[in-house]
């Protein structure tokens, strides 16, 4: 099993903290919030790993950035992976979800053989949530999107899906990839022994040449499309903020209030 | 590249009619075809669809394309993604659009990368550049916290929609339109996925989506018991409970009932906020609402930044003589 992890601004930084650099079209790190793996390839870590658990089996863990902090994308071979590739280097930078999703198809094909791909449903800072189908595309293998559980029986994978109205249990071939959901449930907590054995993994590390990866198409020169601009949406902070000496008198209060302001229907 | 015209939208049909959010699309894509001076056409793919092509029509679109093949009954991304290709690289669309739902999030992407083109997931905003004709297409990022605008350097100009960012023109039956019908040859030895089991997961009481007032929840509610006391607001309102992300990944309610950038984007007339921080990936959800009201123990919190009405305290305390005063207001 391969499971694609994403290093990225800590998306729970309170958005007092958010602050961007116009002119480059980048977010600048907010200080004292440590990057995180995307929460949602955290479940798919976590998707990998109880298939692992049941039926055993090796899971690669592959993350793709620069300034990777080994702190942070060992965090999943300390709940339990195998092994680490870093894709990292300069040229991979300010990338798209084209130029991403063919860089970690180059990966994964150098890697060989696997039965299941495992994404995030999509990153929690650009959510665009096009490179796990995209790797698929690219790899000619069936996609599975929004996994809210995964078994494996009889050499197939049976997925859940977590959609607007409906439960969809899907059935796939193998090799597949599965992108995955929050729905699936809380990603294991390292332990002791997992943080242990992580410190003493080696991550192996593949500069796009060792992925046979063209210089045109790798990164900010592989991209398809092109930011004309990213700004901070001015929100209108006109709040009235309603008292009351007591909770109870606070409650009537509000109630009033909105009654005054015609907000009820009656 | 002159070969590549018009706006074409994926088109969706639910219980035998066009899709709000097809509709929507067809509103929205009707004032970016009519900026190029080109057509509009509407995709519909399925079972027994045909009879739902003139009502693509009445809502803004030039020529519908129909394809209908028992294979396409149920939408599946290994059958859909080769028959869509197949029509698209017949009709060349200069800008495609899909939903943001459970199928756009799906084919689009997969799409995009068979078609080998740009594609921008979550637009809520499409505009076409005056200069260079190309489509702007403006979605939020990190969580909501920033917006984008993108440019794609490729055709087609493939973007998925956010719902309720763009509006339905009004129904009309005498527009005319043509209807194209195209078969596709599915393989069913191609298709290597299965539907093994498809259930409609209903939630008691209104749809969150239609929902006129709705009454979310946050971590900060503590449990089921808390939520039924919202339960009780929204019945005396005639709305709907939702919540954040943690209640539904707590289990405390079911997952259908989450607000968010990864859940449903409902534009309800009044939003009630109990105990919600106010985090982007749940304003996403919800800033397209009318009037915003905040209940948060935190005189911080990021809720009241967007919030129109706001109380600050326990809302355990301050909820149930609010829902007195509103029970008094409706008996008068």
């Amino acid at each position: 099993m391969i499971v694609c992890c994403k290093q990225i601004l800590d998306p729970e930084a309170p958005p007092a903290s958010f602050k961007i650099d116009s002119s480059t079209h980048t977010v600048i790190p907010p200080p004292g919030f440590p990057p995180v793996i995307s929460p949602f390839d955290l479940n798919a870590v976590e998707a990998a790993l109880r298939i692992k658990d049941t039926l055993g089996g090796k899971i690669t863990v592959l993350s793709l950035g620069n300034n990777l902090l080994s702190e942070v994308v060992k965090k999943p071979l300390s709940m339990g992976a195998d092994e680490l590739i870093l894709l990292e280097d300069e040229a991979f930078g300010g990338g798209d979800s084209w130029s991403t999703a063919y860089a970690l198809a180059m990966a994964i094909k150098k890697i060989g053989t696997y039965d299941i791909i495992f994404c995030g449903r999509q990153a929690a800072d650009w959510d665009s949530g096009q490179v796990g189908p995209g790797i698929a595309e690219l790899l000619e293998i069936p996609s599975i999107t929004l996994a809210k559980d995964v078994d494996v029986v009889d050499g197939k994978a049976r997925v859940g899906r977590a959609l607007d109205d409906w439960y969809e249990v899907i059935e796939t071939q193998l090799p597949a990839l599965i992108t995955v959901s929050n729905e699936l449930g809380e990603p294991r907590y390292p332990t002791m022994k997992g943080i242990m054995a992580a410190t003493k993994k080696q991550p192996v590390r593949w500069k796009p040449a060792d992925i046979g990866l063209e210089p045109a198409k790798t990164g900010a020169a592989g991209r398809w499309t092109r930011i004309v601009k990213l700004f901070q949406p001015v929100r209108e902070a006109k709040c009235e903020i309603v008292s009351g000496d007591s909770a109870d008198e606070l409650g009537a209060n509000l109630a009033t209030k909105l009654r005054e302001a015609k907000v009820f229907k009656f | 590249m002159d070969t590549y015209k018009g706006v074409t939208v994926f088109g969706e049909i639910t219980e035998g009619k066009l899709s709000s959010i097809t509709r929507d699309l067809l509103g929205g894509g009707r004032t970016l075809a009519d900026q190029l001076h080109e057509e509009l056409s509407c995709l519909l793919f399925g079972h027994e669809v045909s009879g739902v092509a003139p009502e693509a029509i009445a809502y803004g679109a030039d020529t519908v394309y129909v394809v209908e093949d028992a294979h396409l009954k149920d939408y599946q991304t290994d059958t859909y993604t080769p028959a869509v290709a197949e029509i698209l690289k017949k009709i060349l669309p200069r800008i495609l659009l899909f939903g943001q739902n459970d199928i756009g999030r799906d084919l689009a992407p997969r799409l995009a990368f068979r078609l080998r083109t740009g594609l921008s997931t979550d637009c809520i905003d499409l505009n076409i550049d005056p200069e260079s004709k190309l489509l702007q297409q403006t979605r939020p990022v990190y969580g909501g916290n920033a917006l984008t605008t993108v440019m794609c350097q490729t055709l087609p100009q493939m973007a998925t929609v956010r719902r309720k960012t763009m509006s339905s023109l009004v129904r009309d039956d005498t527009r005319k339109g043509t209807i194209i019908t195209f078969t596709v040859i599915i393989n069913p030895s191609t298709v290597r996925t299965k539907i093994v089991n498809r259930v409609k997961q209903e939630s008691p009481g209104i749809k969150l989506e239609d929902a006129p007032v709705i009454v979310s929840g946050g971590r900060g509610i503590g449990g089921l018991d808390g939520f039924k006391l919202l339960e009780e607001l929204a019945k005396l309102l005639r709305g709907a409970v939702g919540a954040t992300r943690p209640p539904c990944d707590s289990g405390w309610v079911p997952a259908t009932m989450q607000i968010g950038l990864t859940g449903k984007v409902v534009t309800p007339e009044l939003y009630f906020a109990i105990a919600i921080s106010g985090a982007s990936q749940h304003l996403a959800g919800c800033f397209g609402a009318k009037t915003i009201v905040a209940i948060n123990r935190d005189p911080e919190a990021n809720i009241f930044n967007v919030a129109h009405f706001g109380a600050v305290g326990d809302w355990k305390q301050i909820l149930p003589s609010f829902i007195e005063k509103v029970k008094e207001f409706g008996s008068k």
